[in-house]
């Protein structure tokens, strides 16, 4: 009878503990469910994540100390994080199994999980990452295992599931710009477990490549005893790093999933501590002129990307950032993609930017009015971001009540009427829905009242809708509901947007005849 | 595989290697430790009301004088004459300058002109004030403006350029790493993005300025030129054109001013554009204090009506400056 408490099981318990805590965490990202679970863990413990936006941003972001707790375990054992804790990790082994190798010979699967130089990428992939942030950009979000998770699970997985089954995950469906994209992507990793096992951890993974790095001085390895082993290379069958047990162990390869000693029938191969570094490859190899190649690459990034102008000069008029967002480069400094933010959105508003601000912040958070628009007294986008490029504002500092009154409220844009599409100023016809839901007291779109005659000569009495910019907050809540819906007749630009000076639209934050009393504002 | 007696086995590690491990290890953990406990940040902002700290700007004035003039009107037909005449009446530019000071002069160069049309600062003015500020004792003259239009062009097209070379001047150009915050409580200019690189080494300021008619705020002299020491979204400030150009006032406490009145641009400002929007007046006026020379300017140069020049007046009523430049002590002369 096969062993129970054996080291390959104890990893497949925390292998379903560890994956079910993420869906979990993912599942409860929901204003009906969100009761300060601290949803956004995995992404604080991702040491990566940490360090990418100390480089950027010059500051360890609250919960994202966390990842100093990574640190000890991938210095004692090496990347246990990856074939123990990683959701991604996780998925791709278990696909992996699904669709992969399972059946294939013994002899195949041996040799489909033997060390190819190919492996070496990940290293040239995360010195481009840091590279980019060293200029000034963080672009970690792209491949970093647990920002592309939560984000495939946002943007493409519930909504899916909810198509399939309708008010499962929402009460209304969920729509993501370019989603598919982000889709074919996730398949794409997915799928090509069939070519390489754990393509996406061997070849791809920026976090893989960090904790390998780190796990060069790891004090714990597998070690293989030369007197016992038979060089049978039953070892590498079910190799999940393709770490070369059989031989010299590739120390920063190892995902330390324990089959090779269960697998091994002479019981030559043993987690040793300390062994001596002459029978082990400590560090990644990788040649210098490709880390010299991925450095340019990454500072290439920055540097076409910054002088493309999106986050500059040339910005988007659609580049509406959540409430308590940072000013446009310190939200590229901070951003890691993972959509946290979308995922916890209750109107759907946020949508994953396509070119919107340029290449550096594809899948970044936009607003779009058609799809949602910003709820008044909601500040979840910051209270689950991760990093701090939205940050966890409270509802007065959104509104600008209580003490926050001086300063007045975060606008993330202003709204303007396009006259010719109204239906009240160009169509003889009432209207003032956009009046109607204005949530800002007093309303910051008023109306006037006039009478016209119309076309047949009768006349006919309407109100006519304006915008007092200096109470307009930007929420987009006219636009969502002007009944001229492919291109509304009232529609928020980021103009005014009060996270950016320069982006401001009124000198002094706005004097309002609409309240004699309302004190000047600060700013 | 041969064992030595002297060398562990290969597979062991010696006492030397495995507390150098050991310590590796516990170093490169101590140190992310420490890093990321230095670098936490673990409270939140609002973004863009952060309180902004930033530059305060130095007092170039000097202290007022009882006995010696802190105006004076030359009138004459040729630019350096005329200045020479105008700072003579005023006690000589050693008055305001001494051997050693690093002159910072601010033209008005916003648009590219040509000197003729009367938009910016005339490079003759320029040559002469900077020549007097030489014969001062001046170690250096820096000029700079940060221009509406391209800079390179204004000051190329203006004149000043030429003038620049020609006198071994420094012309600072308002590059992207020229600015940083300016901290001040305007009635409306607040933590304002300042040109502050020519004010890194200068010890005195001379405001060189044209007489200028202007669509908004009426006329653009001596108080309106320091408009183009800011940066940033200078497009708002037409908002609230009047309290700004008071604000200026606040900000830039000049040693000295000089408004060129030889050819004054009288309609169709600032830009200009036409020889006849030009009419010859032949008057420099020089002084201590921007709203008394303003003043005389859009009386006597621009031929106007003070009661509609509302910044003269706020300015005036913050304590900036006296709009009633008859009453201070003042010299008119003939170059």
């Amino acid at each position: 009878m096969q062993r129970l408490l054996t080291l390959r099981n104890a990893r497949r318990v925390a292998q379903v503990f560890f994956f079910a805590l993420f869906l979990f965490f993912v599942f409860v990202t929901d204003l009906r469910y969100l009761k300060g679970y601290p949803v956004s863990l995995f992404l604080e413990l991702d040491p990566l994540v940490g360090f990418a936006t100390a480089i950027t941003t010059h500051t360890v972001y609250m919960g994202l100390i966390w990842g100093l707790l990574l640190i000890l375990p991938t210095l004692l054992f090496g990347r246990i994080f990856c074939n123990w804790i990683c959701p991604y990790g996780i998925l791709h082994h278990f696909t992996g199994w699904l669709i992969g190798k399972r059946r294939a010979e013994e002899r195949e699967r041996i040799e489909s999980n033997r060390y190819k130089k190919l492996y070496s990428l990940k290293y040239v992939i995360l010195i481009a990452m840091i590279a980019a942030a060293l200029g000034g950009t963080l672009q970690i979000g792209w491949l970093d295992p647990i920002a592309l998770f939560h984000r495939s699970m946002t943007t493409v997985i519930l909504p899916a599931i909810n198509l399939f089954f309708p008010t499962s995950i929402y009460v209304r469906q969920y729509f993501h710009v370019g989603a598919w994209a982000i889709g074919f992507i996730l398949l794409f990793f997915v799928g090509m477990n069939v070519v390489i096992p754990r393509f996406f951890c061997r070849v791809v993974c920026p976090l893989g490549a960090f904790l390998g790095t780190l796990s060069t001085l790891s004090l714990w390895r597998i070690d293989r005893d030369v007197t016992k082993c038979v060089d049978c290379d039953l070892c590498l069958k079910n190799c999940e790093g393709a770490s070369d047990p059989h031989t010299d162990l590739r120390k920063s390869e190892c995902f330390v999933c324990f089959n090779c000693i269960e697998d091994c029938p002479e019981d030559a191969l043993s987690f040793k501590f300390m062994p001596s570094l002459k029978t082990e490859v400590t560090a990644p190899v990788v040649p210098r002129r490709r880390l010299f190649l991925g450095t340019l690459v990454g500072l290439g990034f920055y540097a076409f990307g910054r002088t493309s102008g999106a986050s500059d000069r040339n910005y988007d008029k659609a580049v509406i950032r959540p409430p308590g967002s940072l000013e446009e480069k310190g939200f590229l400094d901070a951003c890691i993609k993972c959509d946290q933010c979308l995922r916890a959105c209750p109107t759907n508003v946020l949508q994953p930017a396509v070119m919107e601000s340029g290449i550096e912040g594809i899948w970044t958070p936009i607003l779009n009015m058609k799809i949602g628009f910003c709820e008044v007294n909601c500040t979840l986008c910051g209270e689950v971001c991760p990093t701090g490029a939205i940050q966890p504002i409270s509802i007065e500092e959104k509104t600008g009540t209580g003490k926050f009154a001086a300063q007045g409220p975060v606008k993330l844009g202003t709204a303007f009427f396009d006259l010719g599409r109204c239906l009240p100023w160009s169509m003889e016809t009432p209207c003032v829905v956009c009046e109607e839901v204005c949530p800002v007291s007093p309303k910051a779109i008023y109306s006037h009242e006039v009478t016209i005659t119309k076309r047949d000569g009768n006349p006919i009495t309407l109100r006519r809708p304006y915008v007092d910019p200096a109470l307009c907050i930007g929420c987009g809540i006219c636009e969502h509901e002007c009944p001229v819906t492919d291109e509304a007749a009232i529609r928020v630009t980021a103009i005014g947007e009060t996270r950016s000076h320069d982006r401001r639209l009124l000198m002094d934050g706005g004097v309002t005849g609409a309240t004699p009393d309302l004190e000047k504002r600060d700013r | 595989m041969a064992n030595d007696s002297s060398q562990p086995p290969a597979n062991q590690v010696d006492r030397r290697e495995f507390l150098w491990r050991l310590g590796a290890a516990g170093a490169l953990l101590a140190g992310s430790a420490y890093a990321g406990v230095k670098l936490w940040e673990p409270g939140h902002v609002v973004p863009g009301f952060q309180k902004v700290k930033g530059l305060q700007l130095a007092n170039y004035a000097l202290a007022p004088s009882t006995i010696l003039p802190s105006m004076a009107i030359a009138h004459g037909t040729d630019h350096e004459k005329t200045i020479r005449a105008a700072l003579g009446a005023l006690g000589g530019m050693g008055r305001f300058i001494q051997r050693g000071d690093v002159v910072m002069l601010k033209p008005n160069v916003a648009f590219d002109r040509p000197p003729a049309l009367a938009a910016t600062t005339h490079p003759d003015a320029l040559r002469a004030v900077a020549k007097l500020a030489f014969e001062a004792g001046a170690s250096q003259v820096i000029v700079a403006d940060n221009p509406i239009n391209s800079p390179v062009g204004c000051f190329f097209k203006s004149g000043i350029t030429a003038v620049a070379s020609e006198m071994n001047l420094d012309l600072i150009y308002p590059g992207s790493n020229s600015f940083s915050p300016l901290e001040l409580n305007g009635e409306i200019l607040k933590n304002w993005t300042f040109f502050s690189e020519p004010f890194k080494k200068a010890t005195k300021v001379i405001g060189v300025t044209p007489c200028k008619d202007h669509n908004l705020c009426h006329a653009s002299m001596t108080m309106k030129n320091w408009y183009g020491l800011l940066g940033g979204r200078r497009n708002q400030f037409h908002q609230h054109i009047h309290s700004i150009v008071s604000d200026f006032a606040l900000m830039m406490k000049p040693t000295l001013v000089i408004l060129d009145g030889m050819n004054v641009l009288m309609s169709n400002g600032p830009t200009g554009g036409r020889l006849s929007d030009v009419k010859p007046m032949n008057t420099i006026v020089a002084g201590t204090d921007m709203v008394a020379v303003d003043a005389y300017g859009y009386t006597h140069l621009l031929e106007r009506d003070l009661a509609e020049l509302t910044y003269i007046h706020k300015a005036h009523d913050r304590g900036l400056g006296n709009k009633n430049w008859q009453d201070t002590l003042y010299k008119e002369v003939q170059a």
